[in-house]
């Protein structure tokens, strides 16, 4: 079985986000960048599956050049190659524009199976992996929390609110990973040197029978406006006193103060 | 490469799989060691079950392109031996142990069948292996050796005792170092091996999430194939010593970098006098004499690993490092406790932890003391350790 893995590399969860000078994007300097961790889940279920079925698993990235880091990441956790979009044409893609270019990868290596992250942490829209399977013309489960393949179809459940719901594709499909589907292992050294002996395919619009301007900020339905940070939080308020008087002066800030009682 | 602490720019310098060395090892020990080694440290307990995870992840003779190894370079197990002491000396204790003592003669002096027969094991964390050297009255000056194999047969008759040995009472095999007729010899004792016996030693104030023993060998049989074919004379088991001191000097800098953390951002969150201690000219001078020893420790372990690639590294090179890195990462423990004021004495903060197990390191592996003497040797040309001996 052959399997896809979208993945994107984002800032890391615990890095000081600074605006950028255009008001409209993040400064880059000094950020770590990271795979995203719902990515993560969908490379270790896509490796699960390959070492219960066997196959292929070809992990897919867009980005700029430092993405390529995110692509040796998969590919040390096990992946056996990878497919970057770098090109100028692709930078600046909303997620349609983003979905657009990814459909068309999903077209040309025609997988079994395709898996997402549900989000990238960051810009977290949570419906790049939606979209693909619908331009791609596949079925998909989304918030995916348990995952059964059986012959030509998969079975999932799928978080809704207040509970889950299980899902029947057939395949070729698309499956969004939520948290719970799997514990994400780490590279194992080994699997760090092997990949860097791994292939890496670099892809043009032109190579996926794009033209630049159906991609990136041409192609975008969307665009960012500007962005700001959520205003610096006030210094707390410390009780050095008596537990009980404490409880008491508490319980008084929260009815007269907060009003949340 | 998140929470390292770079003013030089290292990061820079190292190659892209290196950092990813560094991600693994740091994610490793962030999850799985960072919250329960205080816990074990009290309780006096090796994290046993790591052993097998590590060994799983590639930790362990990862510089090995042979046998189930990584084929890492130098650098990036100086990365691995960095973090895995920042979650705790004992932690990276084990590693040196395993990698640089035991993997590392068992690759360099054994025989075919002995790598074989060991090696993937070691490396996998299927088996824990110990190092046997010191002695109860030889501690740096092992040549005096008291413990003595002589060949009977095909087999070695095995008499004497070592002490202070980490992994002791938990190895499947130990590399045990003896005089024969004809010089010292390296012998693979087993486990369960009769006359063999390994009592932990106790009541530690330092390196308590280590196992440290004591090795005891009354007329055991230890049969000839287990004997290191490759190694007569004092100068192998010390080899083996280099190996390890080059982790330790990178070691050092992990626990070192996790007590400067722990200062700067505890000196900016406590308040004294209405304002964050970190306000204050000394709190800051101190911050900033840390980062500076990190500095400077950080570039000498890099270009000392740089060397060891390419197989250039010497001896006394490596002896600075461990000299260095282990007294800046005492100074800085000790200083990260004073900055934390009373906190600074409780497990709650790794610093204290950090301290107690950095007395250990400044001793074990040659002491700050033999180091100096060593360098002393190189100046001048005259072994200080050896008196009444001149080189002529």
């Amino acid at each position: 079985m052959n399997f896809l893995v979208f993945v994107k590399q984002v800032p890391d969860t615990e890095t000081k986000i600074q605006i950028a000078g255009d008001g409209k994007s993040i400064a880059e300097d000094g950020v770590n960048f990271i795979v995203s961790p719902y990515d993560e889940m969908a490379i270790e279920e896509a490796l699960l599956r390959k070492e219960a079925l066997g196959g292929e698993i070809t992990v897919v990235t867009m980005g700029p050049n430092r993405a390529e880091a995110a692509l040796r990441t998969a590919l040390a956790m096990g992946c056996d190659k990878a497919v970057h979009l770098e090109d100028e044409a692709f930078q600046g893609a909303d997620s349609y524009a983003t979905a657009k270019a990814l459909a068309a990868v999903v077209k040309k290596y025609s997988p079994d199976l395709v898996f997402f992250g549900k989000q990238g942490v960051g810009t977290d829209n949570t419906q790049v992996g939606q979209m693909v399977a619908e331009m791609a013309g596949l079925g998909h489960i989304g918030m995916c929390v348990k995952l059964e393949i059986d012959g030509d179809k998969i079975r999932g459940e799928r978080e809704i609110e207040g509970g889950r719901e299980t899902i029947e594709v057939a395949l070729p499909a698309v499956v969004v990973a939520q948290k719970g589907l799997n514990e994400p292992r780490y590279p194992a050294l080994r699997g760090i040197m092997q990949a860097k002996r791994k292939p890496i395919e670099k892809l043009t619009p032109g190579d996926l029978g794009l033209s630049a301007d159906e991609v990136g900020a041409a192609g975008s339905k969307t665009e960012y406006a500007s962005l700001e940070l959520p205003p610096a939080r006030e210094a707390g308020k410390k009780l050095e006193v008596e537990p009980e008087v404490a409880a008491k002066e508490i319980v008084a800030f929260l009815k007269n103060e907060a009003k949340a009682l | 490469m998140l929470e390292f602490v770079d003013f030089a720019g290292v990061e820079g310098l190292l190659r892209p799989e290196e950092r990813m060395v560094y991600d693994t090892v740091h994610a490793f020990v962030k999850d799985r060691v960072k919250p329960n080694i205080a816990a074990d440290f009290e309780a006096g307990v090796f994290p046993l079950h790591l052993v097998s995870e590590m060994g799983e992840l590639g930790f362990l003779g990862p510089t090995l392109k042979e046998y189930g190894g990584a084929g890492l370079s130098d650098v990036a197990y100086g990365l691995i031996n960095q973090e895995l002491e920042r979650g705790d000396s004992g932690l990276r204790s084990f590693a040196s142990v395993q990698s640089s003592l035991v993997i590392y003669p068992i690759y360099a002096f054994g025989s075919g069948e002995q790598k074989a027969r060991f090696l993937p094991k070691l490396i996998r964390g299927e088996i824990v292996g110990c190092f046997g050297l010191t002695e109860p009255d030889f501690g740096s000056n092992p040549g005096g050796m008291r413990t003595r194999a002589v060949k009977s047969g095909d087999k070695w008759l095995l008499n004497g005792s070592k002490m202070w040995i980490t992994n002791g009472s938990i190895a499947d095999v130990a590399v045990v170092w003896a005089a024969t007729n004809d010089g010292i010899r390296g012998f693979l004792v087993e486990k369960g091996m009769k006359g063999f016996s390994a009592p932990e030693i106790r009541h530690k104030m330092s390196l308590r999430a280590s196992v440290t023993s004591e090795l005891i060998f009354e007329d055991v049989e230890v049969p000839d194939e287990n004997c290191l074919p490759g190694a007569l004379g004092l100068k192998f088991p010390l080899m083996c010593l280099t190996q390890a001191r080059y982790g330790i000097g990178w070691g050092a800098l992990g626990a070192a970098m996790d007590c400067y953390e722990t200062a700067v951002s505890y000196a900016k969150s406590r308040i004294q006098f209405n304002v964050p201690i970190a306000r204050f000219q000394l709190v800051q001078a101190k911050l900033a004499k840390m980062l500076t020893e990190i500095t400077k420790a950080q570039l000498l372990a890099l270009q000392v690993g740089r060397l060891k690639d390419e197989g250039h590294a010497k001896h006394y090179q490596i002896s600075m490092l461990k000299m260095n890195n282990v007294g800046v990462a005492l100074d800085i423990a000790r200083e990260a406790r004073d900055i934390l004021g009373a906190n600074g004495i409780s497990l709650e903060y790794p610093v204290f932890r950090h301290m107690c197990n950095l007395e250990s390191v400044k001793t074990y592996e040659g002491t700050e003391d033999i180091h100096r003497l060593v360098l002393g040797q190189y100046i001048t040309g005259i072994p200080a350790f050896e008196p009444g001996k001149v080189q002529g």
